[in-house]
């Protein structure tokens, strides 16, 4: 009886610790999160002094997330088109198709779309990049000779991947309206005037487009910040370089959902 | 790898398209490009019931638009609703005895301020008021009264 009464006690403390430990183990690692993202802005300015290491980074970040954020946005943007059309024409209102599809694209899917795919695209790879640095020791031969990694290596792909993602999120609502436009007015009959005008006359520069640009610039930087920070954390082995990329998309999508959660609040409710 | 220059020409190709992006959905979606420049004056007008009229709500005259309401405000003394608009300033011939009301484009459309211009040689102009106004048509008030009208019969 004795016995079985120490078992549960020590269970108990097991259990306890534990969870202590992944406790303290997430703060640690929020604290040298914040730490290294003070360190990444801190080098904006001599970064900034050096365009050619950003235009490098904007590339592999930027040009080469194009295509996959076309392409998605001109099947979610056609998909708007006819699932909109079906609905509105019930009441008689497909003239307001162009209304509905560029709302739905410029403040909600344009940027949180264009996040997630960005965070599979081309956070993953910056991960990825930055993992196989550290386990290949690239990183601590730089500090070797003097060079800052922080400043050589991340700055360069932060500033590209917040200045990228405003831009990719840009053409993705301009190519899903397009899309909208090619289904709707095209193919289904929509009135090209009354899509158009409808959609001016609604969609208010200030509170819809100002504010969708905001929110990508918003997850621009959280997902840049992510990844990297995922990539320079990396447990250096090839499982730890792998882990860390699964968790810079998992991390990523739940931080950009919730942040767009807080942000629609923010914006457009009354709070 | 890509060469130096090609990667530039991407860069930079890149950047344009996104800009681009973004004047397209400025101009082409959005009001951007019917914002009108400030000047212009303001005149006002009481209405007993402004219903569903909105800042930036359009003020047509004839059927064509001619400038917009700027501000919707509730008078304290007299109960009413105070509504300022902005007319663009080559409309500045509208004779001082119009009248305005505030009308429904289309049966459930936006409401809109309508101007049915009078005889006076005199001109509205800046900071001056509309006297005789028409209120908007609240839908659910005229179902109740004709509710109303119905039980008494």
């Amino acid at each position: 009886m004795t016995y079985s009464h120490l078992g549960q006690n020590l269970k108990m403390i097991t259990f306890l610790s534990a969870i202590g430990q992944s406790v303290i183990a997430n703060l640690t690692k929020t604290g040298r999160g914040t730490l290294f993202l003070k360190q990444t802005l801190s080098c904006t300015f001599s970064v900034l002094c050096h365009p050619r290491l950003i235009i490098k980074q904007l590339f592999s970040v930027g040009v080469l997330t194009i295509l996959i954020v076309t392409i998605s946005g001109l099947f979610v943007g056609m998909v708007l088109g006819l699932q909109g059309y079906y609905i509105l024409s019930d009441f008689g209102a497909e003239e307001t198709l162009g209304v509905m599809i560029a709302a739905s694209l410029v403040r909600e899917l344009g940027p949180v779309v264009s996040a997630l795919l960005f965070a599979g695209r081309a956070g993953s790879s910056l991960t990825a990049e930055i993992g196989l640095m550290k386990a290949t020791e690239q990183l601590s031969g730089m500090e070797m000779m003097a060079v800052d990694p922080i400043q050589r290596i991340i700055c360069p792909r932060f500033l590209a991947g917040c200045l990228s993602m405003p831009l990719l999120a840009a053409i993705f609502s301009m190519v899903g309206i397009l899309g909208g436009q090619l289904v709707g007015v095209t193919l289904l009959g929509v009135d090209e005037g009354a899509f158009w005008s409808q959609m001016q006359s609604s969609i208010d520069f200030y509170d819809d487009i100002l504010n969708g640009v905001i929110k990508s610039l918003v997850f621009g930087f959280v997902v840049t910040w992510i990844s990297l920070f995922e990539g320079y954390d990396a447990i250096p082995t090839s499982e730890g370089v792998s882990r860390a990329t699964t968790r810079t998309v998992v991390y990523s999508s739940f931080a950009i959902l919730g942040m767009d959660f807080i942000l629609t609040a923010l914006m457009f409710g009354d709070i | 790898m890509y060469n130096p220059k090609s990667l530039d020409t991407l860069v930079g190709l890149f950047v344009i398209i996104g800009i681009g992006a973004l004047f397209f959905i400025g101009m082409k979606v959005s009001n951007l490009a019917s914002y009108s420049n400030n000047d212009g004056y303001t005149i006002t007008a009481r209405f007993e019931n402004s219903g569903g009229l909105k800042v930036r709500s359009p003020v047509s005259v004839a059927g064509v638009r001619i400038g917009r309401v700027t501000a919707i405000d509730f008078d304290n003394e007299n109960y009413e609703s105070v509504v300022q608009m902005q007319i663009e300033p080559q409309y500045n011939t509208l004779p001082d005895d119009s009248s305005a009301s505030i009308f429904t484009a289309g049966l459930l459309g936006e409401q809109y301020i309508g101007l049915q211009t009078g005889a006076s040689d005199e001109f509205l102009t800046h900071n001056s008021e509309i006297e005789i106004t028409q209120s908007a048509i609240v839908l659910e008030e005229i179902i109740g009264q004709f509710l109303f009208s119905e039980k008494e019969n």
